[in-house]
Order: structure tokens, then sequence, then C-alpha cells
């Protein structure tokens, strides 16, 4: 057994808080690049509209991407079924007829032409931030002589990380940089959180989670967390974007003008669909592998543990979210919910659970 | 889109098919289904409940319901886990204690209700399962659907054109498109070769309905792995203190569990000898100091009473494995070993105790009952310190785990200990009511205090009570699951299925050729995805990449642009998709030559 460098727990506690400030930094320019960007978004739209006519200006947002109208109408109406939805990236790409009324983001998620100066100095920050983070997890490691994810603290810690860098190496393929906001000031809460509330000091493993087991299992349970934690972001985005779309096609004032800088709904859940169909397979591992290290460690492999029953119930409702985009009249709003709902019974799982119930998962280190 | 267009022809009561992949129904049954509905009887009846349990409305119901089922089981204690806590919890809560247990709430997972949606779910997930895998079975030995008459209409559509001199005809090139479509892992069939409009149909991916079949079948196999194991499994517990020896008979169990089907004869006789138990605690780190560490017990194991014996190593998330049973090492603890002399003078009981977990640092709960005295029992009662402390309060606590200052605080009693009477007593609770006390705190007499080599005498010449040193107990717990191996085999099989299921896509691809009047060979090709496909688009632009290196083309990207899919508007493909001469014509050509026949009809 590695004895504890107790050195290195505190240069890891001095990383998690300069972490926490960078994120704080570039979270402040994430929300700075939303504002400003709708500004100028609406400003470009609104010349536009003015340029097309008197009259169509009248639908001040509409106008702006001049008969869209009726692809958004058919988008909405007319893709009950499951092949409907079935991404089709040219049509995405194809641009405004694909997208939805008020939306100027891209379908497709791909970065635009566009330079947007504050999201470029967020996502830096954000990258600066999570190689501190990293340091800070790498410390704690070493500190510890094991992985860094035995006790509250460092999921926290460690789970945070993971959420960021999940974040990071997704925009390098599409441009998510909407989601900033939300993944970012989410990795501050955690580290807030672990550090005021959960904060445990650098220490040994009891035996029960002395197990290879817990480099698997855990680590993978991070991991889905960290994509459920994306699709959770996109699924309430798709909300307040698909009641706004309706709004606008009705001829309702647009009071969400930052959510143009938000793909349309449909976007945002095909997309959100392909993530949580990964991160369902990595929660089906996660059973799976916490299932055999419960037969290796407790001698039964399932024993309707409170920790158990909340996995089982996670991966149930995440099956029924995949089970409902295939189900006429459950695709969109109502798929969208049951994401959300499955993410909400992650955090129930991970924080209520975790210290308020009483079970074999006892491991909070508090 | 045209499966949405047969499941709304088709099917009269929404969402009659699962997972999208089209309907199970044939229309034929639905037409029968429609025919009977006047009067429905009977069997009518039975019919339209099968349909409604097995549609994936249902389905979907019941699959979050489970979900919702299964969260009281995290609220209430649960007999299974622990029946003493459901006991206290009852007692505790006599408003709605009772109510709950009527509710079966503290056997959620056994209860009627919970049993039921399972259930139910299962039998939809069957009733959902066998007739899709008859439709796929059949879809996998029919040849791809006939070539639509507007390829235009499909999502991915695009247009080659070959010049007149490359001496690639019709026919020539819808076996080129072919051969490359079946190296491409297609199943390709060629309509009409030699006629005017050559055609091919093409399909593959059949792996993700099989993917999908095998996951819901193999949940079912997990289900039933988990019942056999309760059916012919066991499980039981034993306490060993240092020097003892376990043997796998009933006898030798603390507590049993038997599984429906067990039989005494299933116990192979192996046993375990308990040699020595180590713990080591953390003495480095300040938050957590004495917290254990590492457990580990040195064992002597024999297969049978015959058999040689083998040293080995018993550790948490290590279980040894013996005659067909793992064996985990589960908690652990101090027996002090005492000797009890009785009022004769002769030792009534003589051997260590073991004393139970009740607080920080092993604060343990010791219990001494000695039926054997004369001429009258003695019981004691009290606690076990390893390294004792007392508050100036007099509160006596333990300050460490390791035996820096052992200590047994102890009442004695004597009297009946109703041991004779044969009911079944509890070893770590002595009942009182009926013992006079002989030492007590309160008393005169004041408690026994004993250190390891010290012994004290009871009063009015009832005996004397040793304390002659401290051991280490282990509780091992031994389970045999024969359905485990099955569980694992069919949820690794569940993971295969699944993985295929949402990775594999299921794609078909149509080419349809015709020479041109100034003879030039046109081709046109369309991809249509059944189910979620986000790389349809790839898998169009590696077709075209394909046909277009094994063509010399004509004015390659100026003229044989692919078409943006078609959205909104189906007449993109006569304006847009030619080429700015004359390529439009054979591509109108194409429409009329088919026109009038519904395109999804038979595209299921």
């Amino acid at each position: 057994m590695f004895p504890i460098n107790e050195t290195m727990g505190q240069y890891s506690e001095l990383f998690m808080l300069l972490a926490a400030g960078t994120y704080t930094v570039a979270f402040i320019a994430f929300a700075w690049d939303l504002a400003k960007s709708s500004k100028t978004l609406r400003a470009v739209d609104l010349k536009a509209a003015a340029l097309s006519g008197a009259e169509e200006a009248r639908v001040p947002v509409g106008a702006g991407v001049g008969g869209s109208g009726g692809a958004v109408d058919r988008a909405d109406a007319d893709v009950a079924g499951p092949v409907g939805r079935a991404e089709r990236p040219t049509s995405s790409v194809s641009g405004d007829a694909a997208n939805g009324v008020g939306v100027t983001a891209d379908g497709g998620m791909r970065y635009g032409a566009e330079r947007r100066v504050p999201a470029r100095v967020a996502v830096a920050l954000a990258v600066l931030g999570a190689a501190i983070h990293a340091a800070g997890v790498i410390t704690r490691a070493l500190g510890a002589g094991r992985v860094p994810w035995g006790n509250m603290y460092e999921f926290l810690t460690t789970g945070a990380f993971v959420a960021v860098a999940v974040f990071l190496l997704v925009l390098i393929r599409r441009d998510l940089r909407f989601l900033g906001t939300f993944v970012i000031g989410l990795a501050i809460i955690m580290l807030v959180a672990a550090s005021v509330a959960f904060w445990t000091p650098v220490g040994h493993l009891v035996p029960a989670l002395q197990s290879y087991w817990l480099i698997i299992h855990v680590s993978i349970a991070v991991l889905s967390s960290a994509l459920f934690t994306l699709t959770f972001a996109m699924s309430a985005l798709q909300l307040v974007q698909s009641h706004r779309q309706k709004t606008i096609a009705a001829g309702g004032a647009d009071k969400l003008g930052f959510m143009r800088l938000v793909p349309n709904a449909l976007s945002l859940e095909n997309l959100s669909y392909r993530i949580n169909a990964i991160a369902f397979v990595g929660w089906t591992f996660t059973l799976m592998f916490g299932a055999i290290w419960a037969e290796k460690a407790w001698g039964r492999f399932w024993g309707w543990d409170t920790k158990e029953v909340w996995t089982f119930v996670i991966w149930v409702v995440y099956a029924g979210y995949l089970h409902a985009r295939a189900t006429r009249g459950w695709t969109g709003t109502r798929a969208a919910w049951l994401s959300i709902v499955g993410y909400l019974c992650v955090v129930f799982n991970f924080t209520i659970v975790n210290q308020f119930f009483n079970g074999l998962h006892s491991y909070s280190g508090l | 889109m045209s499966e949405r267009v047969n499941v709304e022809k088709k099917t009269p009561s929404p969402g009659t098919s699962r997972p999208g992949n089209g309907p199970a129904q044939s229309g034929v049954s639905a037409a029968k289904a429609d025919a009977v509905l006047p009067s429905l009887g009977p069997v009518g009846m039975l019919r339209w409940a099968w349909t409604q349990l097995t549609s994936m409305r249902t389905a979907l119901f019941l699959l979050l319901l489970l979900a919702v089922a299964a969260v009281p089981g995290s609220l209430f204690p649960q007999r299974p886990a622990n029946p003493a806590v459901v006991t206290q919890y009852i007692k505790d809560h006599p408003d709605y204690g009772k109510i709950l247990d009527a509710l079966q709430l503290y056997d959620v997972y056994s209860s009627a209700w919970f049993s039921a949606i399972y259930i139910l779910l299962f039998i939809s997930l069957i009733g959902c399962v066998v007739p899709r895998a008859i439709v796929h079975y059949k879809a996998m030995r029919s040849q791809p659907p006939r070539t639509p008459a507007r390829l235009s209409r499909l999502p991915e559509y695009g247009t080659l054109v070959v010049p007149a001199d490359a001496g690639i005809p019709a026919s020539r090139a819808i076996d080129d498109a072919a051969a490359l479509l079946k190296k491409r892992g297609y199943r390709v069939e060629v309509r009409d070769r030699d006629g005017e409009r050559p055609s091919l149909g093409a399909e593959r991916g059949f792996l993700r309905e099989v993917g999908n079949l095998v996951f819901h079948t193999a949940l079912i196999g997990v289900l039933v792995s988990v019942a056999a194991g309760g059916l012919f499994g066991y499980s039981g517990q034993r306490i060993l203190v240092e020097g003892d020896t376990f043997v796998n008979t009933l006898v030798g169990y603390d507590q049993f569990s038997p599984g429906t089907n067990f039989q005494s004869s299933q116990l192979e006789p192996y046993s375990i000898q308990l040699d020595k138990f180590h713990i080591t605690f953390d003495r480095e780190s300040k938050g957590k100091f004495g917290q254990p560490i590492d457990f580990k017990a040195d064992v002597t194991t024999k297969e049978n009473p015959g058999a040689p014996a083998k040293k080995e190593v018993l550790k948490v998330n290590d279980p040894l494995s013996l005659g067909g049973t793992s064996i985990y090492l589960t908690g652990n603890g101090y027996a002090p070993v005492v000797t009890v002399r009785d009022g004769a003078g002769n030792i009534a009981m003589q051997g260590p105790v073991v004393a139970k977990l009740q607080g920080d640092n092993y604060y343990s709960s010791v219990v001494i009952k000695v039926p054997d005295a004369k001429p009258e029992q003695l019981a004691f009662a009290g606690f076990f310190l390893p390294t004792a402390f007392i508050t100036k309060e007099g509160v006596s606590f333990s300050g460490d785990p390791e035996l820096f200052n052992p200590q047994l605080t102890l009442n004695s009693y004597y009297g009946d200990l109703g041991l004779d009477s044969g009911s079944p007593q509890n070893v770590f609770e002595l009942d009182v009511k009926k013992l006079t006390p002989l030492n007590a705190r309160n008393l005169p007499t004041k408690g026994i205090v004993l250190t390891p080599g010290t012994t004290h005498t009871l009063p009015d010449g009832k005996g004397t009570i040793s304390f002659d040193g401290v051991k280490r107990y282990v509780g091992v717990d031994i389970h045999h699951n024969p359905g485990q191996g099955y569980a694992l085999f069919f949820a690794l099989l569940a993971v295969a299925g699944l993985v295929t299921s949402l990775y594999v896509n299921r794609r078909r691809v149509w080419v349809r050729t015709g020479t041109h009047a100034d003879g030039r060979t046109m081709v046109e090709y369309g991809l249509l995805a059944r189910g979620e496909d986000h790389r349809l688009a790839g898998e169009a632009a590696a077709i075209r990449a394909l046909l277009s290196a094994a063509w010399p083309l004509d004015e390659p990207g100026e003229d044989s642009q692919p078409a943006p899919s078609a959205t909104a508007d189906n007449d993109r493909a006569d304006t847009g998709a030619g080429s700015p001469t004359s390529t439009e014509q054979p591509a109108a050509d194409f429409i009329q030559s088919t026109a009038g026949s519904p395109e999804s009809k038979k595209d299921q």
C-alpha cells in the first residue's frame, strides 16, 4: 500500500481552487458571448428583415430567415415517427430552411465562419481551467496513491473534470459553445460543493473499495454521468427552444433572444439522442460491472441495495427514453422530459442516496 | 417516411408497431381485426387485450412504471436486507407502519404489484419479440424491396453521368454498381437488367434488428437466471473465531437461507479453519486515523474430510471458491476468552465469547450465558473495549481499535436462563427480567471490570470469572448461486445486442440507370435508412465516391452534384440535380416511366 503524501494533497486542493477561479472567469466569458452574440444576431436579422420589405418586417424574427416557416411547421407536424426524426445532416447543413424560426445557429452544430471573440476567450479559459483541474486530480491521485474516486469529495472533483473534459472534446467536432455557461457553471458548483460540504483529506481506501473494479465501475459511471450532463442541458434547451419556436411561429414576441445562438429543437433532440445512446451503453456497463463487483465483495450480484435500486431506476428511465424515441407521440418534448428526469435521478443517486440513505454504498467519506 | 405512411394506413390503433422498424402486424390481420370490430366476442376481446399489452405504448408505460415502483424499496427498510430494522420501523411508526406492511412496502421486490409490473412487461416483451423475430426472419430471406419510382424523394439522392464514349451501357453500369454494393456488404438484387431502365435494390444491416431482438431476449434470460438462482441456490453465515473450523453441513451454519428447491445433499463437506486474522489500521491520515485499511484472514481449507489441507488467504473483494460455493469475508471483531467457574469451583464455561460490534473502535457488547453453572445458572452482560478510556463522568469508551488496553466491564446475574425449555434465544441478547443481579454499577457489589489475566470473584460464593485473553473472529458468508453464471452470460449477450442494435445501421440503396438520347449513361441512386441513422449522408458520399472511381465520369463535380435531401420540395431533383444542359430529361423520364405506382406500398 502506498504511503499517503499530504503535501501532494495540499497542492491538489490549491489546484482545485485555481481551477474553480479560472472556470468562473470562463463562465463570465461564456455568458458575455451569449448576451453579445444575441444582440449582434438580432441586429443582423432586423437588417435582413428591413431589406426584405416592410410587410414581412412586421414579423421581425421570422422574416430574418424568410421562407423557413413552412419547413418548421413540417418539422413539428410531420415528423411524428422515428424515421422522420432520423438526422439528415445534409438537410440541416443546407441552411435556413432546415433551421427553426429565430434560430441563427447551425442545426448541424458545425462551426460557422463568424468569429465570436468572447466565445473563443471563454473556451481558451475553460481549457486552461481544465488543465489546472487535471493537475489537481492527478496530484490528488498521487497523494493518495490510488485512483482519485474513493469518496464524495473525489467523485465531485474528478466528475467535474470529466464533465468539462468531455465537453471540450466534443467542442473539437461540434460547436456546442452555447452549452458553455451550463457545463462550466455546473463544474464550478461541483468544485465549490466538494471543497465546502464534502471536503475530505487524502486518505486510504476502506478494504471494501480496494478492488480493480473500483477503477472500472466508477470510471464508467463518471463518464456516463458526464455525457448525461451534456444531454440534460441539451434537452432542457430543447424544451425552451421548442416553446420559443412555437411562440414565434404563432406570431408571438421573442423574449429569449439569447436562444438564437442555440440550434433548433430538432437538431438538439437528435444530437442528445446520439449522446444518450452512448451514455446508455456506458450506464449498462456501470450496472453490469457493479453487479460483478457486488458478487465479489458481498456475495450476491444483485440485492436491491439503495444504490443498486437507483442505478436500476436510471437505467430504466433512459431505456424508456430510447424507446420513447421510437414511439409515436413520445418523441420530441416528452422524450426530452424523460432525458431530464433521468438526469435528475442521476443527481439524486449521487447526492441524496449517497448521503442520506443507508446502504452498502456508504462510502461518502463523511 | 414511407414507414410512417404504412403505420397510419394499416394499423388503426396507434402504436401497434414497436421500435420504429415497421409494423409488426400485416395488413391482412389488421383488416381482419377491423372486420371483427363490430361484435367483439371473447376472442376478439382477448386479441384486443393482447394487442394493447404488446403495443409499444404499453411497454413504455410499464417500463416507466417499473422505474417508479422500484423507488419505494429505497425509501423504506426492506425485509430481505434486514428484517430486524423492519420490525423496529413498524414499532417506531405505530400510525402507518402496519399500513405500509399491508401494502408490501417492506418487501417491494417480491410484492404482488412489483411482480405484476415486471411480469406484464416481460409478457409484453415476448409478445413483441416473437412476431418481430418472425417478420425479420422473413425479411432476411426476401429480396430487397423493389425500386421506388422516384428515387429523388429519398433522404439521400444523387446522380452520375457516364459519357457516351466510355463504353459503359446502362446494363454494365448496373452490374458495376451491384458488384460495388455487394463488396460493401449489401444484399443486392438487379432488376430488369437488359431493359430500358435497369435498376437494383440493395439492403444491409440486418444485424441491427437481430441485435435488438437478442438484447430483449437476453433480458428474459437474465430474469430466468435470477429466478433459477433463487430456486436452487442457498446462502448462509458463520462466525469463526481464530482456531475454529467450519464444516459445510447444515449444523455448521449460524444462519442458513435455502432456496426453494434446496436439498441438503447439495452441501459438499469441505472445511475451513481460521488460523489467524490480521487487520491493518490507518496510522497515517489525520481524518481517518484508526480506520481499518486491510483485512486478511489466513485459513486452512480441505475440499473434503480426506483431502489434503491447503493454506489460503481470504480477503474482502477476494472470495474463496470451495465445493461450488463462494466464501466471503464480511465481518470481524474481538472475542474475549473467559473462564467461568461455578460455586462448586468447577469450570462451567471456558472459551472465546464473540463480542458484537456496537460503536467506534470496536466498542462491543458481550453476553455470556453459563447454563452449566451449579447450583445456579450464571449470566454476564456488558461491554468489551479494546482500548478502554473512562471520561470524568464515568462513561467508558474505546479510544483505539487495537488492543492497547483491553477491558471487559460486566454485570452478572444468576437464576434460570430459560435455555432448558428449548425455545430459541439470541446469543447476543440477555433477558434479565427473570434473573437476579449479582454485580451491577448501582449495586453495592459494583460492576465487574476485568483486564487480561485477572479474575473476579462473584459475591455470595456464586463462582468466579477470569479474562484469559483476546482472540479475533471473522464473519463469513457462504453463497451458492447456480444462476449467476447464466445471468452474466445473458447480460453480456444483452450488451452485445444493444451495441449492435444502436450502432449497426440498416440501409437500403437503389440505383437506376438509363441511356440518354445522346448516348450518355445516366445513373441515379437513392438511400433510405430504417430507424435512426445519422451517418446515412456519409454512406451516400462513400457510395458516390466508389461509383465515381469505377467509371470515367462526365465533368465531375459540375453536373453531378448530389441533390440536397428531399426536405420540402420533391421537384428539386427534376430541376436541380441534372446538368444545366440536358440531364433534366432522363431524370424526368425516370419519374414518368413508373409514375402512378405509389412508391411506398412495398417498402415496409
